[in-house]
């Protein structure tokens, strides 16, 4: 076997981050799968944060940081279901959903806030600086039920996905989107209650920010993944998702 | 884990002294504020000095410092001490976090040209700009020092300026799975030499 036939290959650069974002999300989904490179990975990792400079001086750090750093963390809620890599082998990105629909009804039954939720006007604060909003994107974002869901996805970007019931609709909004290379683009899911996805559209693969309505009435989903997908898009989603985000249920 | 046969519950890992950094963490996991508190001032300063080496510019390293610092709260759930130091941990995020916003300021090229420059300098340089007086940090410096070339340019280029390996593999003229495979070979030499004391 030659090093370039080797799917280990990429932890080094892997853990150095510098991997294109193509490649990153490729090697992540190998390490769902391979145990001794996730053990590699964590020991790579201990050894490259070695590489980190000298602190700074006491002196450069801010005094008021601790201060903005305390009131952020007021407003964010921690993520409570760890979000490691699944253990499952074949069916690991059904699994994947399944664990989305059980945490969006963990969330709303249990009354827990399981991801970052942010109120309307947080919302729609964050959203118009996320990106100048459309028009049907800010009908969504300034309904009065607005409710916004943000999160991190696996591959770096932030991603946020606002919810009007009322209006029956959804829309997403992402920054740091890598780029894809041309014959892929992002695909958006609904998730139903039952684990069931609908494609909810796509988003160029241009990267950066990008910010839609999504296609189709909201119905009872409770979460919305996304994906890479091959250019035109998928009825399904054939590849592992970089985030899912739970919107909590329809009221009934 | 394992090999092990024990069928115990699932306890939190033992993380050994109750106010070491590893433990105020996994505390902080939990919501203790007080405990967090203690993470950012056992780690705010060292966040800050990672993303200042690969910023070069204190305004955004401290804005990097600040998202670091939130994201180890909303993420403590994912540290797992039985993985890594909790210092490894959050330099681990703060190292993505300064990459990420410096591929974001600085387009390709540009990184490239200051790589260039890197390279016609002394390049370790990078990893000493100090006389280092902590122990562990010169210790690092001398495994540094003592790997061949050929995996310790490819190591200070991705971890100071935050080049892909692909963008390595540019600055050096050389085949990017070489560079890859070269990353994977220095990180490892550098683990067993860090390790060997």
């Amino acid at each position: 076997m030659t090093a370039e036939e080797d799917p280990h290959q990429p932890v080094g650069a892997y853990v150095l981050h510098a991997l294109p974002p193509n490649e990153e999300a490729a090697f992540e989904r190998h390490l769902d799968d391979c145990h001794a490179c996730r053990r590699e990975v964590a020991e790579l990792a201990e050894a490259a944060a070695r590489l980190a400079p000298a602190p700074v001086d006491a002196a450069a750090l801010p005094v008021d940081l601790l201060g903005r750093v305390l009131d952020d963390i007021s407003q964010t809620p921690q993520e409570r279901a760890p979000i490691g890599p699944p253990t499952g082998r074949r069916k690991r990105h059904l699994m994947s959903w399944a664990l989305a629909a059980s945490l969006a009804a963990a969330a709303t039954f249990g009354g827990i806030a399981a991801w970052q939720s942010i109120r309307a006007d947080d919302a729609r604060d964050q959203a118009t600086a996320l990106q100048k909003a459309k028009n049907a994107l800010s009908s969504v974002l300034t309904a009065p039920d607005a409710t916004l869901h943000a999160t991190k996805l696996a591959n770096g970007a932030s991603a946020a996905v606002i919810v009007s019931r009322a209006a029956d609709r959804a829309a997403f909004v992402a920054t740091d989107l890598p780029a894809l290379g041309a014959d892929k683009v992002y695909e958006l899911w609904y998730a139903a209650p039952s684990g069931d996805l609908r494609p909810a559209g796509l988003l160029p693969g241009t990267g950066d920010h990008s910010a839609r309505v999504l296609d189709r009435p909201l119905g009872r989903t409770v979460a919305v993944g996304i994906t890479v997908e091959p250019a035109g898009g998928s009825h399904q989603p054939t590849t592992q998702p970089l985030g899912i985000i739970p919107v909590g249920s329809q009221k009934s | 884990m394992p090999g092990t046969a024990r069928e115990e519950p699932p306890e939190p890992p033992a993380v050994g002294d109750a106010h070491s950094v590893e433990a105020l963490l996994v505390r902080a996991a939990d919501g203790d504020k007080d405990a967090f508190t203690g993470v950012y001032q056992a780690l705010a300063r060292p966040v800050m000095g990672l993303a200042c080496r690969i910023l070069r510019d204190p305004a955004q390293a401290e804005e990097v410092t600040q998202e670091v610092m939130v994201e180890v709260w909303r993420t403590a759930r994912r540290y797992r001490p039985e993985r890594g130091s909790a210092k490894g941990w959050v330099l681990t995020l703060a190292h993505r976090r300064a990459v990420d916003r410096v591929r974001h300021a600085q387009a390709a090229a540009q990184r490239e040209r200051r790589a260039g420059v890197v390279l016609a300098g002394r390049e370790h340089d990078e990893v000493a700009e100090a006389v280092e007086d902590d122990d562990e940090r010169r210790r690092a410096q001398e495994c540094m020092a003592r790997l061949a070339r050929m995996y310790r340019v490819p190591l200070v280029l991705a971890y100071y300026q935050g080049l892909t390996y692909v963008e390595v593999a540019a600055a050096l003229s050389a085949p990017a799975g070489t560079v890859k495979s070269r990353m994977r070979t220095g990180l490892r030499l550098l683990r067993d030499c860090l390790e060997a004391r």
